[in-house]
């Protein structure tokens, strides 16, 4: 077991920081349903760090816990070596942890680049009354923030849209424009909810190179869910697995790979 | 043929950022603002003063400030005539007590307290949104104006429970009471609006207005990505009950000039000015003008052709107006819920590709 402020080394050379953020024997319950079941991991500074498991084994739960949209009813979560009180989702937004999300929330009545721009909220620091005046400090807030929106922008390659409806767009697009809202907020800790659901091939080989990029350029630490084991296995540097609720595996996705447990898991025992 | 963006580079932030990118828009407000202000105080007259362009002024306002409500920050509200009777009774206060204070003061101080008002009124906000939150708000409208009919202090005791305009000036130029001359209190309308339309501008292309829209769009997500929606909300009802409230105190002080509550600011003011913003277009500061307009120009049409052209009945004129403006509401919520300022951009999309159809 590795300690807490000790990182390691991936197969590909890149260095793996301490903990960021630890969840320490989390229970989630709604009513009678145990949703998560005493499940402790950690998340290291830089790495990419993905949560499986079949359908219903709380994944998307534990997402929403680290958001700060669920509170367990038992355990602790810990960033930056701290523990975190309960907190409002907007909060913990603040703290520096971004999301997006399975089904894409989107503002669709905004452009792409209003939306990318609310990502930024945590930057702005004028009041509404030199908001209301707009010269001055409002404008030249505006326009710092526009300078790392285009940066972004830039990166993900949606330069082309930035004016368009968000309604307008086609779902893969959709896509990308929330990873851009989540990376304008500058994340410590960028969550992502199946990134690559409802996508074809083409759509999934860009989207992992995004992600690579991201965790490359930015250095930014990302835990994603995701269902396409080969896209799991490629991108990410360690894996839970999650079934009932339960952490069933925990490790290098060779690991994983040849655990028992999650084998079980997802092809099922016999029961001869 | 001329109206389009080619050639119009933008190489700053700031001038993509403005409020009017295209040249040929910019041109036209100047434009319209120099008519406004430099030609039509001139040829002015109370017949065109009190039937159309203070009205227009005035709703236009309300209008604005509903539309940062319920068309920016997606908060449905019916109390806009119990916060237009806020704004209207707290001018009547002040300009009673501060008889030498300029009218400008008591306007903005109406808006003020109207503000603190909306805020109080928009805490349920907080927790009920949708159907709910319109009948919450219909409760303050309904409880506002009770509490301004019951409670003598508000009407300054009068006998009839009415409030008159006493005069009052700005710089010396009489606004209110009935010597005000109409240029006056067109100037002093005008001044009021365009400055309300800056601000709304303002707020709504920074980040308090994208704070607003995130909420009305998908308040959840929004939360998520660190919208305080207590902040967003709340200021959301802040500056409309603002606007609002500034609408009020003109529409008695510098508009009618004596109110009798339940009859100006009744539930019937609340519907007229969602219809405007339904009409004129949910989410746009222009669509706010272009209802208000509307609004106020048709009965006036339909009186000039129904009752002086084609000799109707005045009765049958009026009920016409009602039928009418029931039905645009209908078709606009099915076929254009965005409004004129809809139409208005989709016209300007074909217009800059014509005579081509793509």
């Amino acid at each position: 077991m590795l300690d807490s402020t000790e990182g390691y080394v991936t197969e590909d050379g890149r260095k793996i920081g301490g903990v960021v953020m630890e969840m320490k024997n989390i229970t989630l319950r709604f009513g009678g349903v145990v949703a998560i079941k005493d499940i402790s991991f950690d998340i290291r500074e830089g790495e990419i760090r993905a949560i499986i498991g079949p359908n219903g084994a709380g994944k998307s739960s534990m997402l929403n816990v680290i958001s700060g949209f669920y509170v367990p009813q038992e355990g602790e979560v810990w960033f930056h070596g701290s523990k975190r009180p309960p907190m409002r989702p907007f909060e913990v937004a603040q703290q520096g942890i971004a999301r997006t999300f399975q089904n894409i929330a989107l503002f669709e009545g905004m452009s792409v680049l209003d939306n990318v721009m609310t990502g930024r909220l945590n930057f702005m620091r004028t009041n509404m009354f030199q908001q209301a005046w707009w010269k001055g400090k409002a404008e030249a807030e505006e326009v710092a923030n526009r300078e790392a929106v285009e940066k972004i922008i830039d990166f993900l390659e949606i330069q082309h849209i930035r004016k368009t409806p968000v309604s307008r767009l086609p779902y893969g697009l959709k896509k990308r424009v929330e990873l851009a809202r989540a990376l304008a907020a500058e994340p410590k800790l960028l969550l992502l909810d199946e990134p690559m659901a409802g996508m074809n091939v083409e759509e999934k080989e860009d989207m992992s190179r995004f992600i690579l990029d991201v965790n490359d350029e930015f250095g930014t630490t990302i835990a994603l869910i995701e269902h396409d084991m080969g896209v799991v296995m490629d991108l990410s540097d360690r894996v839970v697995v999650m079934d009932y609720g339960k952490k069933i595996g925990d490790g290098t996705p060779d690991e994983v790979r040849s655990n028992q447990d999650v084998i079980d898991a997802y092809l099922g025992v016999s029961h001869d | 043929m001329f109206y389009r963006e080619a050639g119009d580079f933008k190489t700053s932030y700031v001038d993509d950022n403005q409020t009017f990118p295209i040249k040929f828009d910019r041109y036209r407000y100047y434009v319209v603002l120099a008519v406004a202000f430099g030609i039509i105080p001139f040829l002015i007259n109370d017949y065109w003063a009190n039937a159309l362009l203070l009205p227009f002024l005035i709703y236009a306002i309300a209008a604005i400030g509903l539309n940062i409500l319920v068309g920016y920050c997606g908060q449905v509200s019916l109390g806009t005539g119990g916060f237009m009777a806020v704004g209207a009774y707290a001018c009547y206060k002040l300009m009673t007590a501060f008889p030498d204070v300029s009218m400008f003061i008591h306007v903005i101080l109406a808006g003020g307290i109207t503000a603190i008002v909306g805020v109080l009124f928009g805490l349920p906000s907080l927790r009920i949104k949708g159907f709910y939150l319109a009948v919450a708000t219909l409760a303050a409208q309904f409880f506002l104006v009770w509490l301004f009919n019951r409670v003598p202090w508000f009407y300054n005791y009068s006998a009839s429970g009415q409030i008159n305009a006493p005069e009052r000036d700005v710089f010396g130029i009489i606004i209110t009471g009935p010597n005000a001359p109409a240029w006056a209190t067109y100037l002093f309308c005008l001044i009021f609006l365009t400055i309300c339309a800056i601000i709304a501008r303002n707020l709504t292309r920074g980040t308090t207005g994208r704070t607003w829209m995130a909420i009305r769009d998908m308040d959840i997500a929004a939360e998520i990505i660190g919208v305080n929606p207590l902040k967003a909300k709340l200021t959301a009802f802040a500056v409309s009950s603002f606007f609002v409230g500034i609408a009020g105190a003109l529409f008695f002080a510098v508009y009618l000039g004596a109110v009798e509550v339940g009859e100006v600011f009744g539930i019937q003011k609340s519907f007229l000015v969602l219809f405007m913003i339904i009409i004129g277009g949910l989410g746009s500061i222009f669509g706010s003008f272009a209802g208000a307009a509307f609004l106020v120009l048709l009965p006036v049409v339909l009186k000039v052709t129904g009752v002086d052209l084609l000799g109707w009945p005045t009765d049958i004129v009026a009920h016409l107006q009602l039928v009418i403006v029931g039905a645009l509401i209908i078709t606009f919520l099915i076929l254009e819920p965005h409004g004129l300022a809809q139409l208005w951009r989709v016209a300007k999309e074909k217009l800059r590709l014509w005579p081509f159809p793509h």
